[in-house]
């Protein structure tokens, strides 16, 4: 039995906690922020390298953006991803998430050319984008089972190349179970990351990274990639002005909690009182699994 | 692990860098090993960057460097509770000569150098603490990191992992920081438009301002303050011995509070977004609190070696200097096939000796003690001579002889003749 042949889509952000907002233009300022690894792709790496570390088989790292993306692709190799691409051309310049998701689906379709791919693995979203389009974007144009929100997964089995997952939804947990292959976008919290060993940081500082132009990554199409692909139009970018409500310090003594309680309680219904309606009349909620078979 | 290194260099900030980078383009086989996720992630400073350090190691650092904004006005001022007095120093940067002076923003910089020494063939890691120097004997002959399998081998092991070296005391290298030697530093680092920064300074394009501050502002403690343009930012920093912090029980950040509130600092600063604050400690001992630098497999460069030059604000290239220095003494044995044993190894010291770097040092090596013990030029100075200027500008009736009689007996009331000559003798021979 051969092991899984598994793609991990991750991306390069900038560093939401240190990003700032142009005073005048209220648009996003990014020169000066540092670029991390999208946080949500970490988890997706950790689930595809804990399946690496049970039934063996390759991973490699697939990554679109300008060449300093090389960094997050360098800290994926670390992890103990195998091998690792960069898709990297002007070309892209300006890609939605569909002309985005064209471009990496031709890259994994190129990485299966190599060897089939049984997987892919995107993190829920991004921290720059947060639309969470690319993944289900990837795996209709491959014509993949597309698993989205999975917080675990239990089974994976090559022989009969099938897979069970936990699939986190606003009602509990659904197991779903699917064919291979399939593309799962993991939810974070799912794991706790890896620390690398020595020699595999040594490792991953001196593999080559793969930088694959658009033909390397076949895309003959131009008017799919780019702006060209690209028919999102964005109108207008603000900063939200600050909320002019501020927070209310509820002062109780000792051994009157109950007291205290009722009076938030109060402030609550007076601000809310939808909320409140819907939080009484909704006691039953379901809150158990769902089996959903395929 | 099995592989094996001919240099190990801890650190990736200005020092280590340096050291990598020339020992990579002698030929060597070099493991960086970095505690920040990436080179300049934990490093903080003002900060000024001077070329001639850079430049002997990138000759054209200045097409492709992150470099803020060239210095073309340096401003010193003295400052007592609400005025200032000073001097101005201003020349733009003449069509023929390249500036010399840049404001950088560290974090960007020194990544873009940590490129660069990559790009000579250094293998970097990050993310990575050498916890311990693995021994031989007495021979330094590798690092034990954080990480699993964490042990790795080389024939010299450069420590340059900064003012606090835990690896450099753990190891016995270097003693415990003691407070009197070392200045806390905290800085803010201020947002304005572009547009705004040249009106606020009158500098266009690339130009850019620096102020030294001294005086009352650090409330009798030795430190200084200062003031920089970034292209988009200003940084405003204080800093002060951390045993005269311990001492005063002043709070670092009431400090800088209070310095952002001066009347002449107010309008400067005024609608600023702070987007960074910082606080670093700076190795201010100088040339007496310099450690041992060399012994069996090992040297010792940048901060960690305490290499800051606190008179002249200098430090960034004092690092790039002994880390360069470091690398070509060590290329230069290997190439006379000569082992790296401590008596070697003092040949890094000897040519240091012969240097700038010690030469600076030396120069200066009296003036802590001399304000220390003098705590006077900090507080009484500032002030007499700020109301020095204030008495002999106002117009009110009084005679210019009168003013000046005035002035003399201030300064007499406050430091007798006697005082005021000791004074004048005591800075003379700190400074000269």
């Amino acid at each position: 039995m051969r092991g899984p042949n598994i793609v991990v889509c991750v991306k390069q952000v900038p560093d939401s906690a240190q990003i700032r907002v142009h005073p005048v233009t209220g648009t996003i300022m990014r020169q000066g922020v540092p670029a991390v690894l999208n946080p949500y792709d970490l988890f997706a790496l950790e689930e595809a390298l804990q399946i690496k570390d049970r039934l063996g088989g390759r991973i490699v790292a697939l990554c679109m953006g300008p060449p300093q993306a090389e960094a997050a692709l360098r800290k994926a190799l670390s992890l103990g991803v195998d091998d690792a691409v960069l898709v990297s051309d002007r070309a892209f310049a300006g890609s939605d998430t569909l002309a985005t998701s064209f471009a990496l689906a031709s890259a994994i379709r190129q990485v299966g050319q190599e060897q089939p791919v049984d997987l892919v693995f995107t993190g829920k979203q991004t921290i720059d984008g947060d639309t969470g389009q690319v993944g289900p974007g990837v795996a209709k144009r491959l014509g993949m089972q597309l698993l989205s929100y999975v917080c675990r997964i239990p089974i994976l089995d090559m022989d009969s190349q099938s897979i069970v997952v936990h699939r986190w939804t606003e009602k509990g947990v659904q197991v779903l179970k699917s064919k291979l292959p399939c593309l799962i976008t993991v939810l974070e919290g799912t794991s706790e990351g890896r620390f690398a060993s020595l020699p595999e940081m040594i490792r991953a500082a001196r593999q080559p990274i793969r930088v694959w132009n658009r033909q390397a990554a076949g895309i003959e199409d131009l008017s799919k990639i780019g702006l060209k692909g690209s028919p999102t139009v964005v109108g207008k970018v603000f900063a939200p002005s600050r909320r002019a409500e501020r927070a209310e310090c509820i002062e109780w003594e000792q051994d009157q909690a109950e007291k205290a309680v009722s009076l938030l309680w109060e402030k609550i219904r007076a601000r809310q009182p939808e909320l409140v309606e819907k939080l009484s009349g909704d006691n039953g909620g379901e809150n158990g699994q769902e089996r959903v078979s395929e | 692990m099995n592989e094996r290194f001919d240099a190990i260099v801890v650190g990736a900030g200005p020092a280590g860098t340096a050291t990598a980078l020339t020992l990579a383009r002698g030929g060597w086989k070099v493991l960086q090993i970095e505690r920040g996720e990436y080179p300049g992630s934990k490093n903080v400073q003002g900060a000024i960057l001077y070329a001639d350090s850079l430049q002997k190691l990138i000759p054209n650092f200045r097409e492709e460097a992150p470099l803020e904004r060239h210095l073309v006005e340096q401003r010193v001022w003295v400052l007592d509770d609400r005025s200032y007095i000073g001097s101005t120093y201003r020349s733009p940067v003449s069509s023929d000569a390249e500036p010399d002076r840049y404001t950088i923003l560290r974090a960007q910089f020194d990544k873009w150098f940590a490129k660069k020494a990559q790009e000579e063939g250094v293998l970097l890691i990050c993310e990575t603490t050498v916890l311990d120097l693995l021994r031989e004997g007495e021979r330094v002959v590798g690092v034990r990191t954080d990480r699993e399998q964490g042990e790795v081998y080389a024939d010299v092991v450069i420590l340059a992992d900064g003012v606090n070296s835990v690896l450099a005391r753990k190891a016995g290298i270097r003693p415990e920081l003691k407070a009197g030697e070392v200045a806390l530093g905290v800085k803010e680092l201020l947002f304005y438009s572009q547009e705004s920064l040249e009106d606020r300074f009158g500098i266009q394009g690339d130009e850019g301002v620096a102020i030294e501050m001294v005086g009352k502002i650090t409330r009798g403690m030795v430190g200084t303050a200062f003031l920089y343009t970034n292209k988009e930012s200003l940084a405003v920093g204080i800093g002060c011995l951390l045993s005269d912090f311990r001492k005063e029980k002043v709070p670092p950040y009431v400090l800088l509070a209070r310095l952002k509130e001066h009347p002449a600092l107010r309008p400067l600063l005024r609608d600023g977004e702070m987007k960074e604050y910082t606080a670093h400690l700076i190795p201010e001992g100088g040339y007496k609190a310099i450690p041992k630098l060399s012994g069996d497999g090992w040297l010792i460069v940048g901060d960690a070696g305490m290499f800051v030059n606190s008179v002249h604000r200098e430090g960034s290239n004092l690092a790039m200097e002994t880390g360069r220095i470091a690398a070509e003494t060590v290329i230069e044995l290997k190439q006379a096939g000569e082992p790296f044993t401590e008596r070697n190894l003092r040949r890094y010291r000897q040519r240091l000796d012969q240097s700038f770097v010690m030469k600076d040092l030396r120069k200066y090596q009296h003036v802590h003690e001399v304000l220390d013990q003098n705590r006077h030029f900090l507080t009484t100075y500032p002030e007499l001579v700020n109301r020095a200027a204030e008495t002999l500008l106002r117009v009110d009736g009084v005679d210019k002889r009168a003013k000046e009689k005035e002035v003399t007996r201030s300064f007499r009331k406050h430091r007798s003749y006697r005082g005021l000559f000791s004074d004048a003798v005591k800075l003379w021979r700190a400074f000269r």
